[in-house]
C-alpha cells in the first residue's frame, strides 16, 4: 500500500512506543485510525480499531485499517478473552458512562491494556477549581456544561479503580506538552497514561 | 457521475453437469451475464456482483431503446462511481433457477419423458453454494482465476460470503451488505407465507401452470406484498404513507382500497406478478432458507469461517433493517474476528430498512468507495 506515513500526535507517538512490535492490537475509540496505521506500517502490528463516529469510520477505511463500528457502551462481546496482545483505550474512557465496565472489558480481551485520559489533578486544573471555576485547558478544552468528558478523574483515582478491579499496573506516567512526566505526574501532567494487566 | 451507458447481456452454455448440494445434478445449463469495464492485462481487476431475490445480471447501465432500464445497482457501479468501471471489470450474473435468462423453471426440461414441457416445479432445488459454484465456472470461461472482490447485498451477500468459504483461493475481498449468516425463524416464516400464497393459488397447478396457460398471479402478488413490507422500516412506511387515504373520505368498504399504503402494496404486487416466475420465487426463497454455513460445524460460525482466513471482509448493515438486522451482521464480524481475519464493519444509521442497501447514502457509498479505491490501488502495478 502506498499510503503516506500517518501523522501522529505527540501522545500517540509516545504510546505507540509502548506497543511491542508485531503485537495484535485492539484500539478502542481509534478515531481516524492514524495510530493503528502507524502501528501496522512501522511496527508490523495487526488488529482492529473500534469507532462509533461515521466520519472517523470513513477515515479509517481510507487508510485501509480494519475498523468495526460499535458503541463501546454496549461492551466488547465481539471479542474473546485475551484475544489481543494490547488493547488501547486512548482519550476514550472519559466519554463513557460505563467507565468501570469498559475497563474490565479492556482487561478481559487484552493481555495488556493501555489507557490515557485527561488528568484532572494537573495543577492548573487544581488552581482553577481553587479559584472557584471548572478548568478549561488544552487537555480539558470544554465548558462544564457542554463537555463530552462525563468522567473526570486523576492518576491517583485510576490507581484505586484499577486495584478495585484486580488490575496490575505495569507502568504509569503523565504526559505534558508532548513529554513524559514521571516526577509527580498527578500534579505536573495534563494527561494520565496507564499500562496494566489482569492479575 | 456518468452512467455506463448501453449494456448488452451475454449468454454462455455449460455442457458439464453441475453437481448440486441436494445430490441432484443439472446436466447442461446456460448463464446470462453482463460485464462492465475492461479486464486488465493481469486479469486481476474483476469484481463479481451477486444479486438478491428478485434482481438479475442487469446490475448497471441501460438497455438501448428501453426507458427506465437502469440496472438495479446503477447508483453504485459505473465510471467514477464507488465501484468504478474505469478501474474494475465488473460482472453481474443471473443465478440458476431465475426467470431472467439463466436456466430456470421456465425453460424446457431436457428429460425426454417430459416431452418438451418447461421444468416448472421439477427444476432442481438450488442453493447459495450451487450458485457460487456455477459462478465459478463462469469465471473459468472468462479466464479469471481470482476475483479482486465479490460483492452482494441480502441474498447476494450470502453468495459473497459463500465465495470465501467454497473458493477462498479465487477471491481477494468479500463485501457483504445487509446480510446474515442464516435466516432466523421469523425470516423463514415470512418466506413460508409467501410460498403458501403462491402454492395455494388455484392457478399454480403444482408448479406446472405453464401447461395450463395460466399464471398464479394472485399468489405472486401476495408474496410480493408481504416481502415488500419486510424490506421497509416502520418509520419509512409511516413517513411515506402514514394513514393517508386514497379518496377524500372513508368509503366504509372492507374490500376496496382505503389507505394509500394498500394502493402502494397492491401496485407493487401487480407489477411483480407481471414479470416474476412463481417457481423461481419458491426456489429463491428456499435458497435463502437453506443458507447456513455454520450448520456443518454444529452451528459454530467461527469454525465455518476458518476457511476464509487470509481474505479481507467489509460487512455493512443498516440500523433500521429488521429483516437482516445489524445484530446478524455482528455475528459475522465476530466469526471473522475469532479467526483473526481482516474485517471492517459499518453500521449505517439509515431510515429505509432493508432496502437501504440499494439506495445512495453518502456514508454507505463513502465506505464502499474507500474500500474499492484501496483495492484498486493495491492492484495497480
Amino acid at each position: 500500500m502506498s499510503h503516506p506515513p500517518p501523522t501522529l500526535t505527540a501522545e500517540q507517538a509516545l504510546i505507540a512506543a509502548l506497543v511491542p512490535p508485531g503485537a495484535r492490537v485492539l484500539d478502542l475509540g481509534c478515531g481516524n485510525g492514524a495510530l493503528l496505521a502507524h502501528l501496522q506500517q512501522a511496527r508490523q502490528c495487526t488488529g482492529y480499531g473500534v469507532e462509533i463516529d461515521d466520519a472517523n469510520l470513513l477515515a479509517c477505511a481510507r487508510r485501509g485499517v480494519n475498523v468495526v463500528q460499535l458503541n463501546l457502551e454496549d461492551g466488547l462481546a465481539l471479542f474473546d478473552d485475551r484475544s489481543f496482545d494490547v488493547v488501547l483505550q486512548l482519550q476514550t474512557l472519559q466519554h463513557l458512562r460505563n467507565t468501570e465496565k469498559m475497563l474490565r472489558e479492556t482487561a478481559r480481551v487484552g493481555r495488556i491494556g493501555i489507557v490515557s485520559f485527561p488528568n484532572f489533578a494537573h495543577w492548573p486544573n487544581r488552581w482553577s477549581v481553587v479559584q472557584g471555576r471548572m478548568p478549561v485547558t488544552r487537555a480539558l478544552p470544554y465548558q462544564w456544561y457542554d463537555t463530552p468528558n462525563i468522567r473526570v478523574g486523576t492518576l491517583a483515582d485510576f490507581e484505586v479503580l484499577a486495584r478495585r478491579n484486580g488490575l496490575n499496573i505495569l507502568d504509569s506516567f503523565g504526559l505534558q506538552a508532548g513529554r513524559t512526566v514521571r516526577r509527580w505526574p498527578n500534579l505536573m501532567a495534563s494527561v494520565a497514561v496507564f499500562k496494566f494487566e489482569r492479575n | 457521475m456518468a452512467s455506463i451507458g448501453h449494456v448488452t447481456p451475454q449468454t454462455l452454455h455449460f455442457a458439464a453437469p453441475l453437481a448440486l448440494r441436494s445430490g441432484a445434478s443439472l446436466a447442461g445449463y446456460a448463464l446470462v451475464f453482463e460485464t462492465y469495464g475492461t479486464l486488465n492485462g493481469a486479469r486481476s481487476n474483476a469484481v463479481l456482483v451477486c444479486h438478491a431475490l428478485n434482481a438479475s445480471h442487469h446490475v448497471a447501465g441501460t438497455y438501448a431503446g428501453q426507458a427506465h432500464s437502469e440496472g438495479w445497482w446503477d447508483n453504485l457501479i459505473g465510471p467514477g462511481k464507488p465501484l468504478d468501471t474505469d478501474r474494475f471489470f465488473v460482472i453481474g450474473v443471473n443465478n440458476l433457477g431465475s426467470c431472467f435468462g439463466s436456466t430456470g423453471p421456465t425453460h424446457i426440461n431436457p428429460d425426454p419423458a417430459k416431452e418438451g414441457q418447461p421444468w416448472g416445479a421439477d427444476f432442481p432445488v438450488v442453493t447459495v453454494e450451487d450458485w457460487v459454484d456455477a459462478q465459478a465456472r463462469l469465471l473459468d470461461a472468462l479466464g479469471i482465476a481470482k476475483l479482486a472482490a465479490v460483492l452482494g447485498g441480502s441474498l447476494g451477500g450470502m453468495q459473497a460470503l459463500s465465495w470465501t468459504l467454497r473458493h477462498p483461493d479465487r477471491v481477494g475481498e468479500c463485501i457483504a451488505v445487509a446480510t446474515a449468516p442464516n435466516l432466523s425463524a421469523q425470516n423463514i416464516a415470512f418466506n413460508e407465507v409467501a410460498r403458501r400464497a403462491i402454492i395455494t393459488d388455484p392457478d399454480f397447478h403444482g408448479g406446472h401452470f405453464y401447461a395450463h396457460g395460466v399464471l398464479p398471479k394472485r399468489g405472486l402478488r401476495v408474496a410480493r406484498m408481504i416481502g415488500h413490507i419486510t424490506y421497509l422500516s416502520d418509520d419509512s412506511m409511516e413517513q411515506k404513507f402514514g394513514r393517508e387515504l386514497r379518496a377524500a373520505e372513508l368509503g366504509y368498504s372492507t374490500q376496496d382500497i382505503e389507505f394509500q399504503i394498500e394502493s402502494y402494496l397492491r401496485h407493487q404486487g401487480d407489477k411483480f406478478s407481471e414479470y416474476f416466475d412463481a417457481n423461481t420465487y419458491l426456489l429463491i426463497t428456499r435458497a435463502l432458507d437453506y443458507f447456513d454455513p455454520a450448520a456443518p460445524f454444529g452451528g459454530d460460525l467461527s469454525a465455518a469461517f476458518a476457511a476464509a482466513r487470509g481474505k479481507r471482509f467489509l460487512i455493512i448493515s443498516f440500523t433500521t433493517d429488521w429483516r437482516f438486522s445489524p445484530a446478524r451482521s455482528r455475528e459475522l464480524v465476530k466469526a471473522l474476528v475469532d479467526n483473526r481475519i481482516d474485517v471492517s464493519y459499518a453500521e449505517i444509521a439509515a431510515p429505509h430498512g432493508h432496502d437501504a442497501f440499494l439506495l445512495d447514502d453518502a456514508r454507505y457509498h463513502g465506505v464502499l468507495r474507500a474500500t474499492f479505491e484501496r483495492i484498486a490501488t493495491a492492484l495497480a502495478p
